[in-house]
């Protein structure tokens, strides 16, 4: 359980192409699968939310009379969003706010259980956080044509996340979920009279009600990518990775010449 | 070939997303589910309390006020009592204050205006997104339950309306806290103006931290109870009733 992936035993040979090592830790598989159904809920539920009054708008105030910068009032007869993608299915604001609004907790607790062990365990530190040499430009660049070209990591190299995923991940971490959570406390009337820091911050709670959407937007790409990369690196593999832990590394290419 | 195992694929993902729809329907549907998630509510309202205590709500400049205050819920009232009280100007109507209190109020515009009047420019949200900022003027509801002297098992403060839902009388609720909080007032005035009836005239509550189904209009009587249970569908409110919005409306 408390063995690095990144760092094998100094009296094992390295892993290569073909063995079967640890790769996921349990508090990363724990947290996995509950923000895969924590964030399936508050997606379905947020977009019934955003039927209600689908119409954005920037600043403090925002409302049927003033613009917006983005109205789907005229789709699809003023639900945009259709009912297989939403929770409950049928027009409902007050079940969707009951789910999104217990399953807000259940983010936010996870997601400060998640931060807390990544922190203490330094799996932040040493599996995330980009090396300088990775943010090099050429390096970015070589592994933007290799992902472009689906040529993933094979090997030893598999072992450890690639700059790519490290920076979709940070961008999840620190970024996306970060904001996600605080727009959303940003449109609760109480908690800006409690902190009205936090709505400035946003410049205006209709813009954090923009900001909110957008954040979202922002996981479903992410959630997009990261299942096509699943797919495409071998669903069976990755898949049991995520379950069991353990991941059988991609032998290595024989280079062509 | 490809045609085929193309629509099973298609069959299968169907299928699957029908499952998964009609299992979250059904879940939403299940009582112990909807409990449970219900349980969400009382944590946020505690650990909001606790968190904000009696902060006021942000009041903005003139400069910052919607344009226009659109108004929503009910917009006219038929009750013809309520037409007449409107054509006459409220001249005679008195918003009666009952309950559990030592000494019953009945207190016309004249005298609710002749009160110390709070006035604020505050942001109205409601539970479908949208937000509107406005000025309102009116007394504390805190020094009008003061005046009427509460009974020691009075723990909530319900407002009666004249307008009909549904099919069903418009009522709301909220808790001493907030009914003693700085900026819960009965506003009879808004942007500067006498209260139109499509923003609840002759007057509305203003609960600054909660969103907007809770600022109950046309407040015809107010009464103080120890319980909701008991009251119209028993959960405080009218859309907390009819649609199963939630009590606590902080967030």
């Amino acid at each position: 359980m408390d063995s690095t992936p990144a760092s094998p035993q100094h009296t094992a040979p390295p892993p290569k192409g073909g063995d079967t090592v640890l790769r996921h830790r349990w508090p990363v598989r724990i947290w996995h699968w509950t923000n895969a159904l924590v964030m399936a809920v508050m997606l379905m539920s947020g977009l019934m939310i955003f039927n209600a009054h689908p119409r954005l708008y920037w600043g403090h105030y925002g409302a049927n009379p003033d613009p917006a910068w983005l109205d789907l009032e005229k789709v699809n007869g003023g639900i945009p969003f259709p009912g297989w993608i939403t929770l409950p299915s049928h027009y409902s604001l007050a079940d969707a706010r009951l789910w999104h609004l217990a399953f807000a907790w259940a983010l936010v607790l996870a997601f400060i259980g998640y931060l807390g062990w990544a922190l203490a365990s330094e799996h932040l530190k040493r599996n995330l956080a980009p090396q300088l040499a990775e943010l090099a430009p050429r390096h970015l660049w070589h592994d933007i044509r290799e992902h472009a070209r689906l040529r993933f990591p094979t090997g030893l190299a598999a072992l450890s996340y690639n700059v790519l995923q490290k920076l979709a991940y940070g961008a999840v971490l620190f970024v996306l979920l970060p904001g996600i959570v605080l727009t959303g406390l940003a449109m609760s009337p109480a908690i800006d009279a409690g902190f009205p820091w936090l709505v400035d911050l946003f410049a205006g709670r209709q813009s954090a009600r923009s900001l909110h959407f957008l954040c979202a937007a922002g996981l479903v790409a992410f959630l997009l990518v990261h299942l096509a990369m699943v797919l495409l690196a071998g669903p069976v593999n990755e898949l049991r990775s995520m379950l069991t832990g353990y991941y059988r590394l991609p032998p290595e290419r024989e280079e062509q010449a | 070939m490809i045609v085929s195992r193309r629509r099973l694929l298609g069959m299968g993902a169907a299928g699957a997303g029908g499952l998964l729809l009609s299992g979250c329907d059904r879940l939403n549907q299940s009582e112990a589910v909807r409990q449970g998630l219900a349980g969400a509510e009382g944590l946020t309202m505690r650990a909001q309390r606790l968190l904000v205590g009696d902060a006021l709500a942000r009041e903005f400049t003139e400069a910052e006020m919607s344009p226009d205050f659109r108004v929503n819920g009910s917009s006219r009232v038929e009750d013809s009592q309520y037409r007449r009280l409107l054509a006459s100007q409220f001249a005679g109507w008195a918003l009666q204050v009952g309950g559990l209190v030592h000494r019953p109020l009945a207190l016309g515009l004249d005298a609710l205006k002749a009160m110390p009047q709070r006035t604020q420019i505050t942001r109205h949200d409601c539970v479908e997104g949208w937000s509107a900022i406005g000025k309102w003027q009116g007394p504390q509801l805190g020094a009008i339950l003061t005046q009427a002297g509460l009974l020691p098992q009075a723990r909530y403060v319900v407002f009666h309306c004249a307008d009909v839902l549904d099919g069903k009388p418009y009522y709301e609720s909220i808790d001493l806290i907030d009914a003693f909080h700085a900026q819960t007032i009965l506003a009879w005035r808004m942007n500067d103006a006498p209260l139109s009836e499509g923003h609840g005239a002759p007057v509305r509550l203003r609960v600054e931290r909660q969103l907007g189904y809770k600022q109950a209009k046309y407040v015809m009587r107010i009464e103080v109870t120890q319980t909701l249970a008991g009251l119209y569908g028993g959960k405080g409110g009218h859309w907390e009733d009819l649609r199963g919005y939630q009590w606590y409306a902080g967030i």
